[in-house]
């Protein structure tokens, strides 16, 4: 199995770094990994629809218990059918579509291909991590699909929705992974299927997964991203945007929907939202007049229809998802590829456009029409099998809410036979009107390999819904893999006399008034919405909430990034201040002796006499230099007290600062020069004797800190452990490079970034003075100038 | 750059000892007071004195590579030692020891406590590096010598 996912990448790379040599011809060469893929899980085939899943771990990270365990099982093998399926004959309807390959056609190929090995990650990870990881790499290729025409802005924005909305889903849902990871004790759903976790923190944890799952698979309010994502072309739609990608939350739900469905906020939230989103989806599909939007909007209603059938646990309204889930990959990818040959060969995708078209298009419209047909659930295709099962499933559903849901479906598949025929209408040529009719409509005849890809997906619709044994071992086997209780029942095609036919009928009968009654259905729906108007819609309010989030961000910054130093100084200063003074007026003071050894008195002299001339003089080089004595005068302390690693490293820092000082300070001038007004500096002088006062009293606090506690000082197991574990006699150094090593890779990964900046801050500053001549005011001016010049860009 | 001759001649001689007790400190750290740190900052003051004395240009040219360069280097090293137990199996920065007898030298205990300290100092000494490479130049160059005194602290 990994060698499948590195075959995607490879393929994948190799086409993308080719760049626009192989033009059109790049798709051929991507269906080696579909195929080699296909023929791969041929080989498996019989062991796991018996029930024996392929497992295969790869070690990653295994200090952190990270492996890469790949699991292919029944209910995995028909994800991957569609993936690699659906994925081949892609490919091949690609290199029709694309007959004039522009830059940036064969890169498509590429990123479609590594698309299909994140995809098929997804689909066969184990380990909850490692689907997270193919999960966001799902997401980002189909940013680039999407945005592949850097050239136009509205695929530019499109994408950039679509990774907004998607990504923000992921990450919510990797805290919703992790809390139900904890929770469990594995990552591995195989096991979590086992032993399914409990606790409170488990609810919270699958609500931010679902957030994940919503957002993934366009459901209500998070479907916007779907609709702009069909600026890709055609193809990438068929693949990515309908028959793939946006399954990958409902399979989310699938997997865990056996395990968390008695969990009280599963089955509300899924069978809530999974409602919203196949009605609202249903009824904007209706009101379309582009092909492909309202395939789209289409796609959004079954999206929920599969969440509906996939999320509540029960196996039998699951076993109807996993037939749906088949019929769906098969007839929207083969309406998918039509919407691209008519778009293609006419020129326009406006079903108020499209002319009556036949001759050689007579198999377009052949494919269209039973593709279309399957999709209303019109017997005796696979389509109206899944609708059935579905129905049937929800009859005998004990759930709360489960009869509604049963209504909320069939009002769905009212809508949907509407839009179908909707669908079918406007390919036929028969909602054309004269105003948009083309004036100067040719229409080529499309080519037999263009729409050939489509005519197979066809002949499966057709096939496995007249012989449903063709797909029933893999729907039982896949059923079961799903829940090891489950005791599915057979696929057929006519499962007796009962309710679900009853509803079919009722479906056909009102979808049907609905379409004989369109004119008067789309004045109504017109009516009804104007109210609406000043609702916004999803898309209105995600744009609102970037834009909020853009100005507030801009807003904060400005306020807290002020660029005044002696602001920034007083809100530092005071932090200092008034923070440890809270936890102080608590603390006892403890008076330690004043005096250990004699050669104390003469040092602290030093650093008093010291830190009054730093203060009091006014050149700055000789402030610095004061400084400098205390510094000498604290590392002879050091010695002292016995610690020699600390006032060697104090010796050398006071040795480097004091030449780094005077360095910066040839920069300012000379001495300290006081513009601020008067009535400011007592006020300084109090802040700082404040300040001084404060951290006298906390190192006090500080050092009689231990006095009431008996347990031994943490040094003590140090000194210890030091030589016999970590082979080293200077404590003080193992420390720093084993104990607590992990602090010091983070502090000198702050002395980089502090570097990186200096030097960054110097050069600006540098850079400004001889670029206009005049000199700036060198140490305030030069910073503000930085925090601007950040500001801006 | 103007040159005093007891300063250059004093450094000349300084310099490379110095340098040389850096890398004592590096080496011995895991025994005896010193360490990556201490013998980063010691180089660095290595490095000042020939400032002091050379100028800018000088600095630059003592080392082959860019600052930034052994800037980056010593913090790869270090996460690379921090992370390649990881990949084996162990926690973050688990540590390993060898013991080599060498001929003549005698024995030689090593751990890998060593090329993280290698990092530390050769992050240290970048950092002096980059901090003369930013404020080394001379202000003088810039015709910056008369600045408004109109700063406040």
């Amino acid at each position: 199995m990994i060698a499948i996912l590195l075959l995607h990448l490879v393929v994948g790379t190799v086409i993308v770094a080719s760049g626009d040599r192989l033009g059109r011809r790049a798709f051929l060469v991507a269906v080696v990994a579909p195929a080699v893929t296909l023929g791969w899980a041929a080989t498996q085939w019989s062991g796991v629809i018996d029930g024996a899943a392929v497992e295969q771990q790869l070690e990653w990270v295994a200090g952190l218990d990270l492996a890469l365990d790949l699991r292919l099982d029944a209910f995995g093998l028909v994800m991957v059918s569609l993936v690699s399926g659906i994925g081949l004959l892609v490919c091949l309807y690609a290199h029709g579509y694309f007959s004039h390959p522009g830059p940036g056609t064969a890169r498509l190929a590429g990123l479609m291909t590594m698309f299909a090995g994140a995809m098929l990650g997804v689909v066969l990870s184990d380990h909850l991590l490692a689907l997270f990881v193919f999960w966001e790499l799902t997401s980002v290729t189909s940013y680039l699909l999407i945005g592949n025409d850097d050239t136009n802005p509205r695929a530019r924005a499109a994408a950039l929705q679509a990774i907004v909305i998607t990504g923000g889903g992921g990450l919510a849902m990797l805290f919703g992974l992790v809390i139900i990871g904890e929770a469990a004790d594995t990552y591995l759903l195989s096991e979590l299927l086992a032993d399914p976790p409990t606790g409170g923190a488990v609810p919270a944890g699958l609500v931010l997964v679902l957030l994940g799952a919503f957002t993934k698979s366009a459901q209500f309010p998070f479907g916007s991203w779907l609709p702009g994502a069909m600026v890709a072309p055609t193809p990438i739609s068929a693949y990515l945007h309908s028959a793939t990608m946006v399954k990958a939350g409902v399979y989310l739900v699938a997997r865990l929907a056996p395990i968390f469905a008695v969990v009280t906020v599963w089955r509300p939230l899924v069978l809530v939202v999974g409602s919203v989103t196949m009605i609202v989806g249903g009824l904007r599909a209706l009101r379309q007049h582009d092909l492909k939007l309202l395939l789209a909007y289409g796609t959004v209603s079954q999206l929920g229809f599969l969440m509906l059938l996939l999320g509540t646990g029960a196996y039998k309204i699951a076993q109807a998802g996993i037939v749906l889930l088949l019929a769906h990959g098969a007839f929207k990818a083969a309406l998918f590829m039509v919407v691209g040959i008519v778009d293609h060969e006419v020129g326009t995708r406006d079903v108020r456009a499209i002319p009556k078209l036949a001759g050689a298009w007579r198999p377009v419209q052949v494919v269209a029409v039973i593709s279309a047909a399957s999709m209303a659930g019109l017997p005796p295709l696979l389509g109206f099998i899944a609708k059935e099962k579905a129905f049937a499933g929800y009859e005998v559903a004990t759930f709360a809410g489960a009869d509604a849901v049963l209504v909320v479906t069939v009002v769905g598949s009212i809508l949907t036979f509407a839009y179908s025929a909707r669908f079918v209408l406007g390919v036929l040529g028969r909602m054309a009107d004269d105003e948009h009719r083309l004036v100067d409509a040719h229409p080529h005849d499309p080519p037999v390999a263009f729409w050939a890809p489509a005519a197979v997906l066809t002949v499966f619709t057709v096939v496995a819904g007249v012989a449903p044994v063709v797909v029933d071992a893999l729907v039982q086997a896949a059923t079961v893999a799903l829940d090891p209780a489950a005791k599915p029942s057979e696929v057929v095609l006519w499962a007796g006399f009962g309710l679900p036919v009853v509803l079919s009928i009722v479906v056909i009968g009102v979808g049907t008034l609905l379409v004989v009654a369109r004119q008067r259905v789309s004045e109504a729906q017109r009516r009804l919405s104007a109210p609406l108007a000043h609702v916004p819609s999803t898309e209105q309010a995600f744009l609102a909430g970037l834009k909020g989030t853009t100005t507030f961000a801009t807003g904060l910054t400005a306020r807290v990034q002020h660029g005044s130093l002696p602001l920034y100084l007083a809100v530092v200063i005071t932090t200092v201040l008034v923070l440890p003074v809270v936890v102080l007026v608590r603390a006892g003071i403890e008076w330690p002796d004043p005096v250990d050894a004699a050669v104390q008195i003469p040092l602290v002299g030093i650093i008093v006499a010291g830190a009054v001339g730093a203060a009091m003089m006014t050149r700055r080089i000789a402030a610095a230099l004061m400084l400098g004595a205390v510094g000498y005068a604290m590392a002879g302390l050091y010695i002292v007290q016995g610690a020699p690693d600390l006032a060697l490293t104090q010796l050398a820092i006071e040795t480097l600062f004091t030449v780094l000082f005077v360095l910066v300070l040839r920069f300012l001038p000379p001495r300290f020069v006081d513009r601020s007004p008067a009535v400011v500096r007592p006020f300084r002088l109090a802040v700082s004797l404040a300040v001084g006062a404060a951290v006298f009293v906390m190192m006090l606090v500080a050092a009689g800190g231990r006095g009431d506690v008996t347990e031994p000082s943490v040094s003590q197991e140090m000194i210890e452990r030091s030589a016999p574990e970590a082979k080293g006699n200077n404590v003080t150094n193992v420390i720093i490079v084993d104990f607590r090593g992990l602090d010091t890779l983070g502090e000198i990964a702050v002395l980089l970034v502090a570097a990186v900046g200096a030097v960054g801050l110097a050069r600006l500053g540098r850079g400004r003075r001889s670029g206009t001549g005049a000199p700036d005011a060198p140490d305030g001016g030069d910073l503000v100038g930085a925090t601007e010049a950040g500001r801006e860009s | 750059v103007k040159q005093l001759r007891i300063v250059d001649t004093s450094v000349r001689v300084l310099y490379h000892s110095i340098f040389v007790l850096s890398l004592y400190f590096l080496f011995a750290g895991h025994n005896q007071p010193g360490g990556g740190f201490v013998g980063g900052l010691t180089a660095g003051a290595a490095i000042s004195l020939r400032y002091v004395s050379r100028g800018v240009d000088s600095v630059r040219r003592a080392f082959p590579v860019a600052p930034w360069t052994i800037l980056g280097s010593g913090l790869v090293i270090s996460a690379t030692v921090a992370i390649v137990p990881l990949l084996l199996g162990e926690s973050v920065l688990e540590h390993d020891d060898v013991t080599v007898e060498l001929p003549l030298l005698g024995t030689l205990k090593a751990t890998t406590a060593l090329p993280f300290d290698i990092g530390v100092y050769l992050l240290v000494l970048g950092l002096t590096l980059m901090a003369f490479e930013a404020f080394g130049d001379d202000p003088d160059d810039d015709a910056a010598g008369d600045e408004p005194d109109g700063v406040t602290t």
